[in-house]
């Protein structure tokens, strides 16, 4: 399956991964081969087998609606490279989507 | 309403994100409580921290069902989660887990009313997910501060098939999700503090077009007011646009309810891809027979139901009987009022009437009402057996409001009594005839208008107390003489 150079960018970036214009042909053609194993796929057929989200045959446990965390914020903004005013601290964005 | 042609015709559908008001998170025990300090309630799986695996909340699952038969939708078993990727601060894991092939509930449908007339509005979905964090774009030294408390706050996003057709539908809607969320106690349904929110897919077409023009979504408008206007400007602004020549973007646009204006937001180098995928750390969710069962056996009556029967146990009109029952604790307090006025008709006037109008002067809810159902009640009886006039019921109601006084001691104390004594009638009517000769000669002369003049003076004469259907028949037999 062919990939072109605008695809395999868009790949890329939205997994936040900086590729060198230069290793662009070799990561092209390993992109490539993934995707011709995952075709073999298609050659199966389907059509009696019914979608599976999981591998295991069990049902989610659940949990009673409960508050069982306490407040561990000193600790866990300990983590972080820049807190302010109990805040986690990152670079500018604006414009966001939920 | 409409200020752009007849040859067009608006293609709606909304999505609805709601916050389930659960005391823990989706799927982790940290607290939801709103507005503590930030990341007092962000715990290590709200965080992502690695390791930590995600717990369902089983009070969202019976949530979701009570929503899907309020709906007359179908419940999905097995219901399954999905991983939709993106990457932004205020979500720490990388990733939502939402729900994608196999929501919990599918397929419904919800009537609504609207000036013309009833419409059925299918209901494509509705699944759970969790909420983002907040990021706080102050000044902090040119960054951004991140509060994390709401991540993993349980939603629920109902998606509407694009069946509506004009802001007034889109709000009527959006009403009726807000009243049966409320019946349910799935919500507290707070537009304005978030609880509720309403993104908007609008497109235009040519009446007559099969193919549906490009749409864009308008989104997190946080009243019910500035849903009808942001349609309401981008139904007129897609018309003028193409009208003009110009071509629809599709793209993401903000309202601003102070220009009331949509503006779209920074668009993205690449359209957004989710590559959403199953989510490997939560199994597939059976929902038992009994489960169901359990839960639907603990459904409210509905606001449907309500009204129904507002209509027939206690002859309500179908306007006020949906005007009552469209808020439980509006329909609740009615209830409780009527139980002790035994007059329902009365009841729902002084509820609609005096009663609101003093809550919206002093934006109060229902609940906060500072004359309790039990006093209005006891109000409305006293005019029902004649101790009181209505209009004197007026005064004694703001009395109650400002005193928090009983009903019975403030008629005492002030005498307001209604005078229903024929002959203490007969006598301040004989008072207001003598003093009026003029008017009388008129009256007798054939003006008849002057009937009311007389009905006016002994009101006043009474300080309003007199018996309004004893001053009129007395009146009437003293004037023909």
């Amino acid at each position: 399956m062919a990939l072109s150079d605008q695809e395999l960018k868009e790949i890329a970036y939205l997994a936040r991964i900086s590729v060198k214009e230069e290793s662009l042909p070799s990561l092209k053609k390993e992109l490539e081969d993934i995707l011709d194993l995952f075709k073999q796929l298609d050659e199966a057929n389907t059509s009696e087998v019914n979608a599976m989200s999981h591998p295991l045959d069990l049902s989610q446990p659940t949990r009673k609606d409960e508050v069982t965390e306490e407040d561990l914020r000193d600790e866990l903004l300990k983590n972080a490279p820049s807190v302010k005013s109990g805040l986690f601290l990152v670079p500018k964005v604006i414009d966001g989507e939920n | 309403m409409k200020n752009y042609s007849e040859d067009w015709e608006a293609v709606i559908g909304l999505e609805i994100h709601v916050q389930l008001s659960t005391k823990s998170k989706l799927f982790s025990g940290a607290s939801t409580d709103f507005g503590a300090l930030p990341n007092t309630q962000a715990c290590n799986i709200d965080l992502a921290m690695p390791g930590v695996l995600p717990v369902l909340n089983e009070e969202v699952l019976k949530m979701a069902v009570k929503l899907g038969k309020a709906l007359n939708a179908e419940i999905n078993s097995p219901t399954s989660f999905a991983r939709k990727n993106y990457f932004y601060p205020d979500s720490p894991k990388g990733y939502q887990i939402s729900q994608m092939d196999k929501p919990i509930v599918e397929n419904g449908y919800l009537d609504i009313e609207t000036e013309n007339g009833g419409k059925r509005i299918g209901v494509t979905r509705a699944h759970l997910e969790e909420d983002a964090g907040k990021s706080l774009h102050d000044d902090f030294e040119g960054q951004s501060g991140i509060d994390l408390n709401r991540a993993g706050t349980p939603l629920l996003e109902i998606v509407s098939e694009p069946e509506i057709n004009t802001p007034e539908e889109a709000v009527a809607y959006l009403k009726s999700i807000h009243s049966i969320i409320r019946y349910l106690e799935i919500s507290d349904g707070n537009m304005a503090e978030g609880s509720m929110r309403c993104d908007a897919n609008v497109s235009v077409r040519k009446i007559g077009e099969e193919k549906l023009g490009t749409r864009t979504e308008t989104k997190n408008v946080n009243s019910f007011r500035f849903v009808e206007k942001a349609i309401q400007y981008e139904i007129e602004r897609q018309i003028h646009e193409i009208e003009s020549g110009n071509k629809i973007t599709q793209e993401t646009r903000l309202y601003d309810s102070q220009a009331n204006t949509t503006r779209p937001m920074r668009s993205k180098e690449f359209a957004n891809d989710y590559r959403y995928f199953p989510e490997p750390d939560l199994l597939p969710v059976n929902l038992e027979k009994e489960f169901i069962e359990e839960v639907l056996a603990t459904m409210p009556e509905m606001p449907t139901e309500k009204k129904e029967r507002f209509v027939s146990e206690f002859s309500l009109s179908q306007y006020d009987a949906d005007l009552l029952a469209a808020d439980k604790d509006i329909a609740e307090f009615f209830e409780q009022v009527t139980k002790v006025s035994n007059s329902p008709k009365l009841s729902a006037n002084w509820i609609m009437g005096e009663l609101s109008a003093e809550l919206n002067n002093e934006n109060l809810n229902i609940k906060e009402s500072k004359v309790s159902s039990n006093k209005l009640g006891q109000l409305i009886s006293r005019i029902e057996d004649g101790t009181i006039s209505g209009k004197i019921a007026k005064d004694i109601f703001e009395k109650i409001w400002t005193t928090g006084k009983e009903v019975d001691d403030i008629i005492k104390e002030e005498g307001l009594e209604q005078v229903t004594d024929d002959k203490e009638i007969e006598s301040m009517i004989d008072e207001v005839i003598k003093n009026n000769p003029q008017q009388l000669e008129q009256y007798r002369s054939g003006k008849d208008r002057l009937f009311g003049f007389f009905v006016g003076q002994v009101m006043k004469a009474s300080q309003g107390k007199a018996n309004p259907k004893q001053v009129n028949d007395i009146l009437k037999s003293k004037l023909e003489k």
